[in-house]
Formats: structure tokens, sequence, C-alpha cells
């Protein structure tokens, strides 16, 4: 199975086998294939433990919905939309995503000298309706995720309680954080080593 | 043990952007170190890295941690070819600021004046913001780095024809990349896992 996955920044970069861009990642082996293996410990892991592949799934498609990024946003969202059981999850997650655009990033700073640089944004809560079709473990996850994308420096013990009293464990916390904080580095990549990619053809053209 | 949040309680806790050694305690109950399993101790990679409660913290999830560690040591230590060690430092160092992580940022400050000699042009960074002039090309990693933290990313081709008209060339871009969208990665669990604590006086 893992054997047969595609390098996913290659996919999703669009660099191509032999291309300039694939040269430049073949100088950079191990970073390669860390992030790959990566995703695949996040994504296909041998014991999903405190998290299901569902919720991974939902988590990311929601991350990637967060950047604005459709390429991604569909990569993440198709096992999902491919299953009969879990097909009603990608209007939900669409709805949420919608009322959760932002600019990041925002927060504030411990009260001191930072304070002068605090700026404000919106803080997420999922909808009523957005709740009751999501349950509270995944509704708990998707608004600490939109506080990792956009307020990360809000951050705080109590929202590490929101998710405990969600049913979230310790365990599950961490590979949550994980997971979406992989996302938010796997995105950067793309979009930049995609841009990079495209100007290296237009020079060559 | 039921799972529960710490609340560290802690005296002069750092509040602004600094170059000293300052620590970090977890707000989750890291694994103790008698432990640790032989999966534990893969997924640490380095065996000195159980005795630090973030790494002890992330192993909860092994996997994950020795293929980010694994990730996280090609960026910013193959330095045989593409961008100094210098400026991969400064794109954390940058990311860190931008997203406001003070204890990402006091460490690859550090890392970054060592590498680069210019401690001075660091703190400045630190003290006024991304904003600040260091000299055409660290202004562009500086402008390329911000713009790849931004969520949405707000990144684009003047980013890398600024890089590239600053002597960058395209593995160097690819490492400014590299090195500014891992630290999107380490400051999100850095802020959100735990805090600073002070320099150990």
């Amino acid at each position: 199975m893992t054997t047969s996955t595609p390098d996913i920044i290659d996919l999703l970069a669009g660099i191509k086998p032999g291309s300039s861009l694939d040269r430049i990642r073949t100088q950079r082996p191990e970073t390669r294939e860390q992030a790959q293996k990566s995703y695949l410990a996040l994504f296909e892991p041998d014991n999903a433990g405190d998290v299901s592949l569902v919720e991974r799934q939902a988590i990311a498609s929601f991350v990637a919905g967060l950047h604005r990024q459709p390429d991604i946003f569909e990569f993440y969202v198709s096992p999902l939309e491919e299953s009969e059981k879990n097909r009603w999850l990608v209007e939900v997650l669409k709805a949420e995503i919608g009322a959760a655009h932002a600019v990041g990033p925002y927060g504030r700073y411990p009260a001191g000298p930072l304070s002068i640089e605090d700026s404000s944004g919106p803080i997420h809560r999922v909808s009523d309706a957005g709740r009751e079709a999501l349950g509270e473990k995944l509704a708990a996850a998707l608004e600490h995720a939109h506080l990792l994308i956009f307020h990360l420096r809000d951050a705080s013990p109590k929202a590490l309680q929101a998710l405990l009293d969600a049913g979230w464990t310790t365990n599950g916390i961490v590979t949550l954080s994980q997971l979406v904080s992989f996302v938010a580095f796997q995105i950067r990549v793309i979009a930049g080593l995609g841009l990079l990619a495209a100007s290296v053809r237009r020079a060559a053209a | 043990m039921t799972d529960h949040i710490i609340t560290p309680a802690i005296e002069n806790r750092p509040v602004s952007f600094t170059q000293a050694e300052i620590g970090w305690t977890p707000w989750l109950e890291p694994l103790a170190e008698d432990d640790l399993t032989e999966a534990h101790l893969a997924g640490l990679v380095e065996a000195s890295r159980a005795k630090s409660p973030y790494f002890r913290l992330l192993v909860r999830d092994p996997a994950v941690l020795e293929a980010r560690t694994k990730t996280d040591k090609d960026i910013f230590y193959n330095t045989r070819t593409g961008l100094p060690r210098a400026e991969r430092e400064l794109a954390a160092t940058v990311a860190s600021r931008s997203n406001g992580c003070i204890f990402c940022a006091s460490v690859h400050s550090r890392f970054a004046s060592h590498h680069s000699k210019r401690g001075d042009d660091v703190q400045k960074l630190l003290d006024d913001g991304v904003g600040v002039d260091l000299g055409e090309r660290w202004n562009a990693i500086v402008a390329a780095s911000v713009a790849l933290t931004a969520t949405p990313p707000t990144f684009g081709n003047d980013h890398i024809e600024r890089l590239s008209a600053a002597g960058l060339n395209e593995l160097e871009i690819a490492d400014v990349i590299h090195g500014a969208a891992f630290f999107n990665w380490a400051n999100r669990l850095m802020l959100s896992l735990g805090e600073p604590t002070p320099a150990v006086q």
C-alpha cells in the first residue's frame, strides 16, 4: 500500500520526473523521503490509535481549505468524497471552511513590550448544525485547527482542555497537532516549489 | 492516570524576542523517561532527546516524530550544496518572528547569528520585526519567508524574482522555501503544546 503512494509534494506541485525541480529535490533526498514518510505516518499509519483515518482526512481537508488551496483540498477530501459512508462530511466541511476564512498570522503576545504588536482576528466556532453533524470531538478539532493555522500565538492550556473535554486524549492531541502543523508545512512547500517550477519552465521556454 | 493539562506557574516569563538560551515547558504530560520503549527511542532519533520534555511529549506519536526530525535535519544541516546554513536559519527566524514563537526565534536567531557573524542585524530583526532593512540579499529572504508564513501564503513570482536578483539560484531558493515552511510546522507545535521559560541565571 505505502509503496504505491506517489510522492505527494511532487504530485501537487506538478514536479515531473527529469524536470529541473525534480533534480533540485534529488539534491535533498532525505527531505523528500522524510516529508513523504511524515505524510504516510499521518495518513496511512500502521495503527491509527486515537485519531481515526476519517478524522485525519477531514481535518487535513479543513486545513487545506483555510489556506485556500483548492487542489490540496481536493486531494485530502477525495477519500471522503469517494466513500458512500463519509460523503456527507464534504458539504459540512465546505460550509465550515466558508465560515472560517481569515488572514493570518494574528493574535496576542504575553503582556509586555510586544503587546503593541497584538492584532485581532476571528476565533472560529463551529456552527450548531456543524457540531450536530460532526460530533463534539471532530468539531473541537476543527476549532483547534483554526487556532493553529491563523492565530497560533493565542494558544493556551485552556485550548488543550477544550480538546480533552471533547474526548481527545493526550496521544490524540499530539497526533492532531502534528497533522495540522505538517499540512501547514506541506502546503507551503507545494505552493513555493510549484511557483518555482513554473518560473524555471518559463525561463527555459 | 487520566489525561490532563499542566498550567505552569512561571515567574519572569519571556515576553520579548531574545537570543538568550530560554527554556520551554509543556502543557501536556510528556512520557516518563523510564517508560520509553524501543519504538519511542527510534522516534526520538537521538538518544539525548529523551532528556527533552518537548520531544518526550511528541514521541507519543513516534512514527511522525521520527520522520519530522529527519526532515528537519536535512533541511537545515545538509549544506554541502545550496543556501548557507546562516540563511536557512534566517528563514527559520523570520517565520518564528512573524508567527510569534518566542522560543523558536530564540534558538534559531542564535544559530543565524553564529553562522553569519551578523548578531546585531539578527537582533534588529528580533527587536524591530520583519520590516527591518538588513541589506538586499537578506531583505529578499526575509520578505519571501514572511510571505510563505502568511495564511493563505502570499509568496509569489515577485519573491522568486527578487531572490534570484539577489543572487540565489534555484536550489538556494528551494532551501529558503523549505526553511520557512518547516518553521510553519515547528512554530505550531512549540506555541500550542507549551510555553517558554526564562533563561537560567
